[in-house]
């Protein structure tokens, strides 16, 4: 049962069962000023399964990310049009504001980023508390819910209170995925969450992801492309902003459609 | 040429202790406590002082830091864009306004108004608390308080801007990216970071408003007591130095009134000394120096 | 998310937006009043006689404020020949030279020296010059007394740590690859501090002086014991010497409505002194420091 009701928000439950994608993108375009980063997308992101999005620096790769859960409302100058569903919903209608699109659409971003004068415990529980969730108990089973699911429970289960940055950088990035995980959102975005590690870190991370992937649906923006072979279901390449390819992992990388994308797995260009 | 600073630290504080030697060796500790402030006999004490320089800087600062730091966190995280610049020119212009100049206003225009109508209402509404009893008369301890507020309002905003600017982008997108509203992002992210420096900022303002002189001078009434009542006047440090400095009679008087500006040079200093440890500690950019 | 619960965050945030923005305008709201009243009382008493005639006598009206509006530019002129050379220097100092520790105590001395009351800076140079002659070699340069000069210096060691700042944080500004291109050239240290580092933050420098000056343009405190005050010229620089601010204060807690009057023409005429030099300075420089958001 969902911790946080989310009656006449959510989605309803036989949609989820279906094999109908999780989100829905349609001539998305994203510009700043007058740059334009992403042309006309349109793309299927499949539920309960891991997507990649790769794509050489520049490609526009975090912009497209980010425009599904409407964080570049933060930015002034960033224009978005297209059409994105959630399920179904219009996430960028009028009737729906960002604050729910965002629990609902959950993020984790390149560099870790815990709250330093929070406990680990506050970090993870800090979502759930700003939606009303104040029963002790609740959060304290939540909080070793998700952070067993973030392969971090044993490591921290003695000292829940140290302040969050006394862990080392690939902890605070689990603990990062924990603290969007405990709001129960219905897709997770990743944006080059590895890039800043270690390699045991990273493989920690990898592993992370292949195991949350029977349960969530998730975006991950990777230029590691060993990566998103390794841990991916499905592939989207994007190039000077515009989608190039998207299928299935492992035929995007063994037999990829259009020639750019070739020259990119192949490592002729990127 | 930098050696100077520390030449010109010197040149103050022993000039001020050789001033202030006569009256030290006189009087001893106990100037510190004594409410005496009779220079036809000779005899005097910082007390009465040592209260309206506190209690006008107490009430400047329970006056102005809410309101600063509520100003800085509107210009920093939740103004419309276009906003934000005029405001930030119009409080950086109110720093720039003369002591004397608002000491001007305060006398003919806030004191009348307070007088006339703030002070009655407050007496009227709150007057069973010893602290709003008493006769009105316009200048008194809380119009001193009040003029001092305004003049450390744009220190503090100014200073708080800078640090809630210094804090990273990154932790402001993680509490959106679990759904906050503004505030909740304002609170979460930007204000629990930024708690040390914000204090910096306060104990700056408190610094400047142990200083300020020319304005409170002119709208606290002068008076030497000690007093429950805010509507009572009171007399500070710097404006017992300002207004009878030149009139003291007599070398000993001179000598009590350089002491109790060495009283106020090392609580100013001390209170400084605080401020920019906290600030520097704080290890956000490097804060301007303000004036 | 309940939907209650997103009501009532909705509802915080916009009354936390409300009063925030009530603050905002609640800290404006002073400088509004004030320069309102200012140019009621103030602009409306400004005439020919006001910037040419000397104060009348006690109790008499009319007469104007000329001696104070010249002893403030001249205790401006020498506040800046005290404190401009030596707090440009020693900012040059403390960005080119020294070394991290010591320049990191300097640095904290002079923000001190900045929170240090102007009144506490007005006993220091009382003591220095006002008590007793100061003497050179048997000859008395500064006979004791309230002067003009006395005021100037007190002006100009305000200025110093101010300058010396402001300053530093400019140079720091200029990109270090222009120093190592004209080092890599041969030029000598100094020189290339001189005619290329300086010259490029000369601007910036500019500002900081005309800031610092008009900061001390406004001070009325350290005046009080060392310029002292003037109701007529002061005919050598060692006479006490008349200012504005002095002189508004003066008039402003007197008994008399014309200088009360006299009083608010005089701060208005500050003010615009003031804000103009404040207001200049931002707008010349607005291109360079458009840094903020």
């Amino acid at each position: 049962m969902p911790l946080i009701s989310t009656q006449a928000v959510s989605t309803p439950p036989d949609l989820k069962s279906t094999g109908a994608p999780a989100l829905t993108v349609r001539n998305l375009s994203v510009s700043f000023g007058g740059n334009q980063v992403i042309k006309h997308a349109s793309l299927d992101i499949a539920a309960r399964a891991v997507t990649a999005i790769i794509g050489p620096s520049g490609c526009g790769k975090s912009t497209f990310l980010r425009a599904l859960n409407r964080m570049h409302e933060l930015n002034p100058e960033a224009h978005v049009t297209g059409e994105i569903r959630l399920f179904g919903q219009d996430l960028y209608s009028r009737s729906i504001e960002p604050v729910i699109v965002r629990r609902r659409i959950g993020m984790v971003f390149q560099k870790s980023n815990p709250f330093p004068t929070m406990s680990i415990a506050d970090n993870v529980t800090v979502g759930l508390r700003l939606n009303g969730v104040r029963a002790r108990k609740v959060l304290a089973e939540r909080t070793e819910q998700t952070l067993r699911m973030a392969a971090l429970w044993d490591e921290v289960k003695d000292r829940l209170h140290a302040p969050a940055i006394s862990l080392s950088g690939g902890q605070q990035q689990r603990l990062c995925i924990a603290r969007a995980l405990a709001v129960e959102p219905e897709v997770l975005l990743m944006d080059e969450p590895a890039s800043a590690l270690d390699p045991l870190a990273t493989a920690k991370i990898e592993d992370l992801i292949v195991q949350l992937r029977k349960d969530y649906t998730i975006v991950i923006v990777t230029h590691n492309m060993q990566q998103a072979a390794r841990a991916s279901d499905f592939t989207a390449f994007f190039y000077l902003g515009e989608l190039i390819e998207f299928g299935p992992t492992a035929k995007v990388f063994t037999h990829p459609s259009q020639k750019r994308t070739e020259d990119y797995v192949t490592g002729r260009f990127g | 040429m930098a050696a100077v600073i520390f030449a010109l630290i010197v040149l103050i504080g022993w000039e001020l202790a050789r001033g202030a030697r006569p009256a030290m060796h006189q009087f001893g500790w106990g100037f510190l406590i004594s409410t005496d402030w009779d220079p036809v006999n000779e005899k005097f004490g910082a007390l009465p002082f040592i209260f309206g320089t506190l209690v006008s800087s107490a009430i400047a600062l329970l006056v102005a830091v809410p309101i600063s730091i509520a100003t800085a966190v509107y210009l920093t995280e939740l103004a419309p864009l276009w906003l934000r610049q005029p405001l930030i020119m119009f409080i950086e212009l109110l720093a720039a306004v003369p002591s004397v100049i608002l000491g001007l206003w305060g006398i003919f225009v806030m004191v009348p108004w307070l007088r006339d109508h703030l002070f009655p209402w407050l007496q009227k509404c709150f007057g069973f608390l010893p602290l709003f009893k008493g006769p009105i008369y316009g200048v008194s301890m809380l119009a001193g308080g009040i003029i001092v507020a305004i003049m450390i309002i744009p220190i503090i905003t100014s200073v708080s801007r800078e640090i809630l600017r210094s804090v990273p982008g990154l932790q402001r997108e993680a509490a959106y990216a679990l759904g906050a509203t503004r505030w909740e992002v304002t609170r979460i992210a930007v204000l629990s970071y930024a708690k040390k420096g914000l204090f910096g900022a306060v104990i700056l303002g408190l610094g400047r408003a142990l200083g300020e002189t020319m304005a409170v001078t002119m709208v606290i009434g002068n008076s030497p007591q000690i007093a429950a009542s805010l509507f009572a006047p009171g007399y500070t440090l710097a404006s017992v130095i300002a207004n009878e400095f030149n009139e003291a009679t007599g070398s000993l008087y001179t000598s009590a009134l350089i002491e109790l500006g060495l009283v106020l040079l090392g609580v100013t200093v001390l209170v400084n000394v605080a401020a920019q440890l906290l600030l520097k500690t704080f290890a956000g950019p490097s804060v301007k120096p303000q004036h | 998310m309940t939907v209650s619960n997103h009501r009532w965050r909705n509802f915080k945030n916009a009354v936390i937006q409300a009063a925030t923005f009530a603050c905002a305008v609640l800290v404006v709201t002073p400088l509004v009043l004030v320069f309102y009243h200012l140019v009621t009382q103030g602009f409306t008493s400004i005439n020919w006689a006001f910037f040419t005639q000397l104060p009348r006598p006690e109790g008499e009206a009319g007469g104007g404020m000329a001696n104070a509006i010249v002893g403030t530019f001249l205790l401006l002129g020498q506040a800046a020949l005290f404190g401009v050379p030596v707090g440009v220097l020693g900012g040059i100092y403390l960005s080119e030279y020294g070394g991290p520790h010591l320049n990191w105590w300097i640095r904290f001395a002079a923000d001190i020296l900045n929170g240090v009351p102007s009144i506490i800076w007005g006993i220091v140079v009382f003591a220095l010059l006002v008590v007793h002659n100061v003497s050179l070699f048997g000859h008395v340069l500064i006979p004791r007394g309230f002067s003009a000069i006395a005021g100037g210096l007190v002006l100009g060691l305000m200025m110093i740590p101010l300058v010396m700042r402001t300053t530093e944080e400019v140079l720091q500004l200029v990109p270090g690859g222009y120093r190592e291109a004209a080092l890599a050239l041969g030029i000598a240290k100094w020189k290339t501090i001189a005619q290329i580092v300086v010259r490029t933050a000369l601007k910036g420098i500019v500002t900081g002086v005309l800031l610092a000056l008009a900061r001390v343009a406004g001070e009325t405190a350290p005046l009080l014991f060392t310029a002292f005050g003037n109701l007529g010229w002061a005919h050598k620089l060692t006479e006490p010497i008349a200012a504005m601010p002095l002189q508004i204060f003066i008039y402003a807690i007197g008994p008399y409505d014309d200088q009360h009057r006299q009083a608010w023409a005089g701060a208005f005429v500050l003010l615009v002194l003031v804000l103009a030099i404040n207001i200049g300075v931002r707008f010349l420089t607005r291109d360079r420091f458009a840094r903020r958001s």
